[in-house]
């Protein structure tokens, strides 16, 4: 369902600072499975994640979702693109401190100009699901680790996107509360959405969650392969 | 009875002086609070728009959406900007619009000879023409942003070259309006004597605007009634059957046009109930119930929401194939009731009135 | 247009929860906003209310005054030059007035005494203007002491007091009858301080003063109209004044608001990247900011206005009397009559609001356009 063809990133270009997070990246994602990037820090997970969900313009290359090339559209169509098909979820759970869980939660589902009631109820739903029901009304400040990042799922999930995409989802949280975070990804998994998960955490791929790894380096893609029992189409990889 | 208390009004004790103070201070209209918001805000405003001018080229030589350059990403940041300052303008030049003309209808009383608003701005070569350019700017951003709003509403931003050059167009007006105000303003003397009303719209008069003032109310009146009639017309059938929408919004502009001749030719004179008084600004005063206030609020609204309407009716891109009927549908409905309601303040005015002409 | 008023309340929404959230940081930009539109309408509110009470003195005032000139200076008229003016084409009607100026040593300023066309005080009695008997402490019934021309005391009994309504104009005044006045100056009869003129017809007003001077030249014709523009020009002028002067505060403010909105915490950068990564465009949070701005500038100013129309309608201006009002040392207390007029307040908001969008509005254009992939380059 994703396709890039080419994929690089270049910040600075032409000053001091270049700096090349991804190059040359080929790669297609697949509808309903669950895609890990692997690799140690500076390799360009993140940058190649941004990538993927539209959240970064590539230097060259194009990225294509469902076949329609959208690595040219304008900001105001990417967004809401990027809105209806990808929930984010962040390394640093990434909410906004003073505002309620609620709030947060609701946020990206503003700029959509859905009835405010509609906002509301879906929110207080997606928070029950993660177990965070009770403490809807609390600042966020006040959450443990565990509990924000499960607000940041539930957030993800806001505008019913098909696609998840994870950056280091278990990165600041201790083995038991990585499981049950991996446990709801694994849940979403089942209900059909299309999971991509950037990581190094030896746990995201010891438990039964990945069905394909790609394994980067230096910005590069060193290797695409299987890892469940699902069996893989060799003809969707092109590293 | 005239006291002459040595102060707070001590002007009146008339020590020569003081008093030859006083009458240098005469030409200091300019310190008016109004004068100095006009200011400020045309300025601010013609700096604004020259900045976007200045980028409209910018972006008609480089733009490119089938890179994503640092430049072009730059340029599309840029963007949001223009539209935004824009939109802002659009929304200054309602107030500064209403703010001129009833400061030049306040002014009259400092210049010899002025009864209303025309005197004030007759009062230099350079009132007449602010106001001119003003309603042009606001007509003028209006049209952008139906073209910026359907622009952005398509994905491949088919609007987007046009909607530059006009911003071309945009950007010299702002900074002529600017100009004249400050032209204006700054060069307002009160000994000047200036003309009435009567010497720009009136028998004694000469010239076009006079001309319009000797059109008979037997042309004038079946004219507008069937410009307006035809006009609510078109809308009409463009809301219920989405055709005529490019006729609709020609036939707005025209109506705008006869509108203000009729206000000239027999409107005006049917709310003062005088048949030589033809001024459209002596309108906006209190003793002919602000009638103007109503009027040409309606009038400039229904047109620039008319004009508007057939803009976007008009627009063939095929990534706005829905976008465009939609936004065209919207502008027609305001602009039919506005200008539905200008006519019946109109009718309500000639009914009420009692001259006969 | 359902999706669209949803879109800006849930933008409004955010707005109002982030202002509450950033209350100590916005307050100090805030109270200088509500300060810099107070300052603002208190000067334009007063000037207003002193060319009203102006305008309506002169409502009643004649068309035409003409004052003797002796070597360029004004001097007594005699009652034969009323006569030669009578006598012109034009005029309806001719009057001697008396007025004079006398230095009243135990308040210290200059008072004004006159003889009223109607309606005088019968000998020995006077009408005063209210500041004055308030100064001297007098109530009807008590007893005026002025020094005449010669040195000599003149007792006049308190008849009444002026109304307060005109104190502005009354300030200073002393109302007695003919006989009192020329006595007190020592001005003979058939002497007048000035003429004041009525004319036929009020369109004809510059012609009839040409007449006059054309019969007597060695005179000055001061004409209401022309007495109206030196008052509003006046006016004007004592208001634009302190207006330039607030305009180095206004530019001060600018700056500040500027500075404000351009020197973005890292919390506010974080937060923005993170709208934008949720799937915020630019338009949507430069909506959401302006919204800002505005909920900022429409609290400001109506705080800001409504303080000033007390401070100018209800407190009595005292921030700005001594500028507007004059240098007199008998100071009139009184209360402008209060009166709202939407052109001052379109100019206040402009010239208040307008230096606070300009100068806002590039930082936060900068803020909204943060790439979306920030959030993730940490």
């Amino acid at each position: 369902m994703i396709e890039l063809a080419g994929v690089g990133k270049t910040f600075n270009p032409g000053r001091d600072n270049e700096f090349h997070a991804v190059r040359e990246v080929s790669l297609s994602i697949e509808a309903g499975r669950v895609t890990a990037l692997r690799g140690p820090s500076g390799s360009g997970k993140t940058t190649l994640l941004g990538l993927i969900g539209g959240l970064t313009r590539p230097s060259v290359g194009r990225v294509r979702l469902h076949g329609r090339d959208i690595s040219a559209l304008p900001e105001r169509f990417l967004t809401a693109l990027r809105r209806d098909t990808f929930g984010f979820v962040f390394q640093q759970f990434q909410l906004i401190r003073d505002l309620s869980v609620l709030d947060n939660v609701m946020l990206p589902a503003v700029p959509t100009g859905r009835a405010h009631a509609d906002i509301h109820a879906r929110a207080l739903r997606l928070l029950d699901e993660v177990g965070l029901g009770q403490r809807a009304a609390a600042r966020v400040q006040w959450l443990s680790g565990g509990e924000a990042q499960r607000a940041a799922i539930a957030r993800a999930l806001i505008n019913d996107p098909s696609v998840i995409l994870a950056d280091e989802p278990t990165a600041h949280l201790d083995s038991a509360l990585s499981r049950q975070i991996l446990e709801i990804l694994a849940e979403l998994r089942r209900r059909g959405r299309t999971l991509v998960i950037a990581s190094h955490d030896p746990l995201v791929f010891e438990m039964d969650l990945v069905e394909r790894v790609v394994d980067l380096r230096d910005g590069r893609v060193l290797t695409v392969h299987g890892l469940s029992t699902v069996p893989m189409d060799k003809s969707a990889c092109r590293p | 009875m005239l006291c002459i208390p040595n102060s707070p009004l001590a002007p009146l004790a008339g020590e020569g002086s003081f008093e030859s103070r006083c009458r240098d201070l005469h030409g200091k209209v300019i310190f008016q609070p109004a004068a100095l918001a006009l200011l400020l805000a045309s300025s601010l405003n013609a700096l604004g728009l020259a900045a976007a001018g200045l980028f409209a080229l910018r972006m008609l030589r480089h733009w490119n959406p089938d890179v994503g350059s640092e430049a072009q990403i730059a340029l599309e940041r840029r963007t949001h900007l223009v539209s935004t300052l824009v939109v802002l303008s659009l929304l200054l030049s309602l107030p500064m619009l209403a703010l001129f003309t009833h400061t030049a209808d306040a002014m009259a009383p400092f210049f010899a000879g002025a009864m209303c608003a025309v005197g004030s701005l007759k009062a230099n070569a350079w009132g007449l023409p602010a106001l001119a350019v003003m309603l042009a700017g606001f007509f003028l951003a209006a049209a952008w942003l139906v073209l910026h709003r359907l622009d952005t509403r398509g994905w491949d931003q088919p609007l987007l070259l046009a909607k530059y050059r006009l911003l071309l167009l945009l950007a010299p007006l702002a900074l002529a309006q600017a100009a004249l105000l400050w032209l204006y303003f700054g060069g307002l003397k009160a000994e000047v004597i200036t003309s009435c009303c009567g010497s720009l719209f009136g028998p004694a008069a000469t010239g076009a605007l006079a001309e319009l003032s000797a059109l008979p109310e037997t042309i004038a009146r079946p004219l507008f009634f069937l410009t307006l009639a035809l006009t609510l017309a078109a809308g009409t059938v463009f809301l219920v059957r989405g055709r005529l929408g490019r006729a609709f919004g020609m036939l707005a502009g025209l109506h705008f046009l006869v509108a203000l001749a009729a206000i000239v030719a027999f409107i005006a004179p049917h709310i003062y109930e005088q048949p030589h008084h033809h001024c459209p600004f002596c309108l906006l005063q209190a003793e002919h119930g602000y009638a103007g206030w109503l009027l040409y609020p309606l009038l400039f609204l229904g047109t620039a929401a008319g004009v508007g309407a057939g803009l976007a009716a008009g627009v063939r891109a095929a990534s706005l194939q829905a976008e465009a009927p939609r936004l065209a549908a919207a502008l027609a409905r305001i602009a039919v009731v506005a200008l539905a309601a200008f006519g019946a303040a109109v009718t309500f005015y000639l009914w009420r009135s009692n001259l006969v002409m | 247009m359902n999706t669209w008023i949803e879109r800006q309340r849930g933008l409004l929404d955010t707005t109002v929860a982030n202002l509450r959230r950033r209350k100590a940081r916005n307050l100090g930009l805030f109270m200088a906003y509500v300060l810099l539109v107070f300052l603002l309408a208190s000067v334009v509110l007063f000037g207003d209310g002193m060319r009203r009470e102006a305008r309506l003195l002169l409502e009643v005032a004649p068309e035409l005054v003409v004052q003797r000139l002796t070597a360029g200076r004004h001097d007594l008229m005699p009652a034969q030059w009323l006569e030669r003016i009578a006598g012109l084409r034009g005029v309806a009607a001719v009057e001697g007035r008396l007025w004079g100026y006398h230095h009243d040593a135990a308040v210290g300023a200059n008072l004004t005494l006159q003889v009223p066309k109607e309606a005088a005080p019968a000998a020995g009695r006077v009408h005063l203007g209210a500041t004055l008997a308030r100064l001297r402490g007098l109530a009807p019934g008590d007893v005026l002491s002025l020094r005449d021309h010669a040195g000599q005391p003149h007792a006049f009994v308190v008849e009444a007091l002026l109304d307060s309504r005109s104190e502005l104009v009354s300030a200073d005044l002393v109302l007695l009858c003919e006989a009192d006045f020329r006595a007190f100056f020592g001005i003979g009869a058939g002497l007048y301080t000035d003429a004041a003129l009525r004319v036929v017809n009020p369109l004809e007003t510059r012609t009839v003063a040409e007449k006059v001077l054309a019969r007597l030249p060695a005179t000055r014709v001061i004409s209401r109209e022309e007495m109206r523009r030196t008052y509003d020009a006046v006016f004007n002028w004592r208001q634009g004044l302190p207006l330039m002067v607030l305009s180095v505060l206004l530019a001060a403010f600018a700056l500040l608001a500027w500075d404000k909105a351009s020197g973005l915490s890292a919390e506010e950068r974080r937060e923005i990247g993170i709208l934008k990564a949720l799937g915020w465009d630019s338009g949507d949070v430069l909506a959401m900011k302006l919204w800002e701005g505005a909920l900022l500038s429409v609290l400001a100013f109506l705080l800001g206005y409504t303080l000033a129309w007390l401070h100018v309608y209800y407190a009595g201006a005292p921030l700005f009397e001594p500028v507007l009002k004059g240098w007199s040392v008998l100071y009139p207390r009184f209360a402008l009559a209060p009166e709202v007029d939407i052109s001052r307040i379109v100019s206040l908001a402009l010239l208040t609001v307008l230096p606070y969008v300009a100068a806002t509005l590039v930082p936060v254009w900068r803020a909204a356009t943060l790439d979306p992939d920030e959030v993730m380059r940490e």
